[in-house]
């Protein structure tokens, strides 16, 4: 609950910092009803859509209301998937006031002590530092390799946890060892000569939990005749920081990624989780009241791309690639598509591999449910949310779902264990397969020779 | 203020889940997408069937507490801001389509049904629900018909009312009737499905409908006709009508409204012309092909500088999706968005056109025209900024002389969007005042304590344009 006092600061704090032009481009026509996968899973509640939280915002910066419970329950049920921004004819930017008024209300809200521990570590103490979310992961490694998971899972001490941490559990990846938790190489070299000369930015939780996902990548930007940057001053986005209110963290883990890669010399800067990519692009938008750092903001933004619009770029999909007999189906990611603009390139590179049947999902563009922490804060809309995706998924009898950012990848495995599929379905990660493809073209090419010569 | 005694027994009716009047939950009903207006509704009510509405207007009748019924709020007239409170009354639950018969080719639906959706269902069933309001995604066919809404095919299909075979209604007073039926002939008393249709909420509330349906097309064309010069646009379209030629569809966008658009749906449209014709025809293949090529040649014979076919249904769908966009698009320019929706007999277009480039002229203001051309229904909008008095009542004049030219060259005040709060103080310079008594003896005799969605159709005061909260 948020005191009348600190509802007044609130009320004062988006007067002073919502932008208002932008509230007043929502001409509230509601054609971004039907795009809302809040509002349809509501049953259709109007505070439910974004055209009913622009409506809240300003109601607030009029001072028509107070932003009491009902205005901050709002806020906080939207998933952030930016589904409405394509579909707004008028261009409303409905991401950045969402984000600004969820920065202004968390940062007046006296929260629960336990709630603030749990964002202090995850926002300030983990996320930032790179070598700890290594020892985190590690940690997790170990409990998944101990024997320790398999006493926990046997005790039932899970119980203990609320189902959407319980369920969350069961899904997380088979995490690398502390060994293989490498520092990453800082060049790689293409195979064969050099079309392109690409960074890469790693990510946090990437370049732990899934590192083997950002191993696949970097390989096939070799694969594809990229040269490699890896630097090594580069850190977590600050997606989370953004979406989650706390910008001035954001701001600072910009900034520091900004200087780990203005000062070279590539054409893009790649990048392999939606998420990730969407937030990077915004620098110019996060740092635009910032003179210092404005325009070294845009320039960096510029450069962001997705690993699948570049390996499209490069003719990848004409490469031999190669699985056994599946049919497949593509969850979007909302960033990807809805900020980064990227839905054809990864639907062009999975019907380029052999043995694929790709079968588009309805509404494969509508949010799954993951949005970042929501599915574990908000565990009853996301899983509604996503019941509903793994009921269009079925439909298309895919065995394979493909996914390109890594909470999208856990959902859609909680999504298949939950829909009871585990033993006929799994979901991987776009690159995850496309390098699949490509070695597994190859085994098929060194196997016919094999065959030729003997 | 609803009394705690009304309160206790509307909530007693439709469960504490479905009664909201928490502040929030009031605001995002205080509005539909009409520039300007904005009233709050004292609770938000969602009712499950047609008995639970009628139950709540004997309670609102008792208590005088006003009942603004609401679909997705996408009208263009404030039909469905609460201007003098009361509760705003939703049809989220009452949204099934009860069936299509095929053999008498009709729907039955609630009033929640959402347009697309329904013309979906019909499609599958090689069937044709004709009315399109440019927000059919999302638009529920309860308020299509409260508003008889237009949209693009009215030139030959006509508008909701024309769809609408029968009705059951809530009056005011509780009581529930049933108007009309599948039924192609009918004449038992006075036409009060017809009544009801457009009258906008404010003699009963639409519980169910049955519409009629027309088979499919076999094929449709779709076409763009590019002019250097806005009044040659128009003069093709009454041209066209006048070769005895009726389009599906004939649109007609100016050059900044093509410019916002294209911005919008980045589609390639060409954003160096003064206007484009969007052009279509559906029927029996042979009947298209002549028809499109005779509106080709009217179009180049007015010096048309381009026509070009769509070459595929993905191109077509994406001109149209364009132009229903048009409206929200020009949100692009200025903060505020106010658009008309002035209509003219078709053989008046070309002077109408030339009439509000004139009067925008005089005025100062930017005035985009858009529209349907072929049944003469013109959406002239001015990008500007509420925060500028000044400027706003400049727009406020400006639109005064368009309105007041529309009933001078045989037209109306509104084509399509309705009167609702906004068109009220107008409605006299259409009707007349014996039009206007008439118009409010059936309102009297209907509901004769105001509570059906006070404050819209006739004007109460001279008050334009404002925002209105309570």
């Amino acid at each position: 609950m948020t005191s009348k006092t600190d509802q007044a600061l609130i009320q004062k704090a988006f007067q002073e910092r919502m932008d208002e032009d932008e509230l007043m481009n929502c001409m509230r026509c509601g054609f971004c009803l039907p795009s809302c996968p809040t509002y349809i899973e509501s049953g259709q509640q109007e505070a439910q859509s974004p055209r009913g939280r622009i409506a809240l915002m300003k109601a607030v910066v009029d001072g028509l209301i107070e932003p009491d419970e009902e205005v901050e329950r709002s806020l906080r049920l939207c998933l952030g998937c930016r589904a409405c921004e394509p579909v707004c004819p008028s261009g409303v930017r409905y991401g950045h006031l969402l984000e600004e008024a969820r920065d202004i209300i968390a940062q007046h809200q006296r929260m629960p002590l336990h709630i603030r521990l749990v964002r202090k570590v995850v926002f300030a103490g983990l996320f930032p530092h790179q070598e700890r979310m290594r020892k985190a992961a590690s940690f997790l490694g170990w409990y998944q390799r101990s024997g320790l998971r398999t006493l926990v899972r046997k005790t039932g001490l899970l119980r203990l946890l609320p189902a959407s941490f319980r369920q969350m559990e069961r899904v997380l990846p088979d995490v690398p060892t502390a060994k293989e938790l490498k520092n990453r190489p800082h060049r790689l070299n293409p195979d064969g000569s050099a079309k392109k000369r690409v960074a890469f930015f790693a990510g946090c939780l990437m370049d732990t939990m899934f590192m083997t996902t950002n191993d696949a990548t970097m390989r096939l930007l070799q694969l594809a005749g990229c040269e490699v940057i890896i630097p090594p001053a580069q850190g977590c986005c600050g997606a989370l920081h953004g979406h989650g209110g706390e910008k001035e963290l954001a701001k600072e883990l910009a900034k520091r990624n900004i200087a780990a890669f203005e000062q070279l010399d590539v054409e893009y800067i790649v990048t392999n989780a939606g998420g990730c990519g969407a937030f990077l692009l915004e620098y110019g938008h996060l740092l635009k009241d910032d003179p210092a750092w404005r325009d070294r903001a845009a320039a960096f933004a510029a450069r962001i791309k997705d690993i699948s619009e570049v390996l499209v770029e490069l003719g990848f999909h004409h490469l031999p690639l190669r699985v056994a007999p599946q049919t497949v189906t593509y969850q979007d990611s909302c960033h990807l598509r809805n900020v980064m603009k990227t839905a054809a390139a990864p639907r062009r590179l999975l019907q380029a591999i052999d043995g694929v049947e790709f079968r588009e999902m309805k509404d494969a563009d509508r949010c799954c449910g993951s949005a970042g922490i929501y599915n574990l804060v908000e565990p009853e809309m996301s899983m509604k949310i996503l019941d509903y995706k793994m009921e269009m998924a079925k439909q298309t009898k895919a065995t394979t779902i493909v996914t390109a950012n890594p909470g999208c990848l856990l959902q859609m495995k909680l999504g298949i264990e939950r829909a009871g599929l585990t033993e006929s379905v799994r979901a991987v990660h776009l690159v995850d397969l496309l390098l699949e493809a490509a070695e597994g073209a190859q085994a098929a090419k060194e196997e016919e020779r094999i065959r030729q010569t003997s | 203020m609803i009394p705690n005694e009304a309160k206790k027994r509307l909530i007693q009716i439709v469960g504490a889940e479905n009664y909201d009047d928490t502040k929030a939950g009031r605001l995002v009903y205080s509005y539909d997408a009409t520039p300007q207006f904005q009233s709050l509704p004292d609770a938000v009510v969602a009712p499950r069937n047609t008995q639970e509405v009628a139950e709540i207007a004997k309670i609102c009748n008792e208590y005088r507490i006003p009942i603004v019924p609401r679909g997705s709020g996408t009208n263009l007239c404030a039909g469905t801001c609460p201007v003098e409170g009361g509760i705003a009354l939703l049809f989220k639950h009452m949204n099934r389509i009860l069936e299509i018969d095929e053999e008498n080719l009709t729907a039955t639906v609630q009033p929640g049904v959402i347009t697309l959706d329904l013309m979906k269902a019909v499609e599958e069933k090689g069937l044709f629900y004709p009315p399109d309001p440019g927000s059919m995604k999302i638009s529920t066919i309860g308020g299509n018909i409260s508003e008889n809404s237009g949209g693009l095919r009215g030139l030959k299909y006509g508008v909701t009312r024309d769809y609408v075979l029968g009705l059951e209604v809530v009056l005011a007073n509780g009581d529930i009737i049933r108007t009309g039926g599948k039924l192609a002939k009918d004449v038992a008393g006075y036409d009060l499905t017809r009544l009801f249709v457009g009258s906008e909420g404010t003699l009963g509330i639409v519980t169910e409908a049955t519409l009629k349906l027309i088979p499919m097309p076999e094929t449709k064309q779709t076409m763009l006709a590019l002019y250097q010069d806005l009044e040659a646009a128009a003069r093709s379209v009454s041209k066209i009508i006048a070769n005895q030629i009726i389009p599906a569809t004939l649109e007609f966008l100016d050059q900044p409204t093509l410019e916002v658009v294209e911005d919008y749906a980045r589609i390639g449209l060409p954003t160096d012309v003064k206007a484009v014709l969007l052009i279509e025809q559906d029927g029996p293949n042979e009947v298209v092909e002549r028809d499109m090529k005779k509106m080709a040649d009217i179009c180049r014979s007015e010096q048309a500088v381009s026509v070009e076919l769509a070459r595929s249904e993905e191109e077509a769908e994406a001109l149209r999706t364009a132009r229903r966009a048009a409206l929200s698009a020009l949100a692009r320019l200025k903060p505020t968005t106010i658009l008309e929706d002035a209509t003219v007999p078709r053989s008046e277009i070309a002077k109408m056109v030339k009439a509000i480039n004139e009067i925008a002229a005089k005025y100062q203001l930017k005035i985009c025209t858009f529209g349907h051309a072929g049944d003469g229904n013109l959406h002239p909008t001015c990008p500007t900024d509420a925060r500028n008095r000044e400027e706003m009542e400049r727009v406020e004049k400006a639109f005064e002389e368009i309105f007041a030219k529309a009933i001078e060259l045989g037209g109306t005040i509104t084509g399509e969007h309705g009167v609702g709060a906004m068109k009220a103080p107008y409605l006299e310079w259409k009707l007349g005042p014996a039009g206007i008594a008439a118009m409010k003896a059936i309102k009297q005799a209907l509901d004769p304590n105001n509570i059906m969605n006070p404050g819209k159709v006739f004007a109460k005061s001279t008050r334009k344009r404002v925002v209105v909260t309570r």
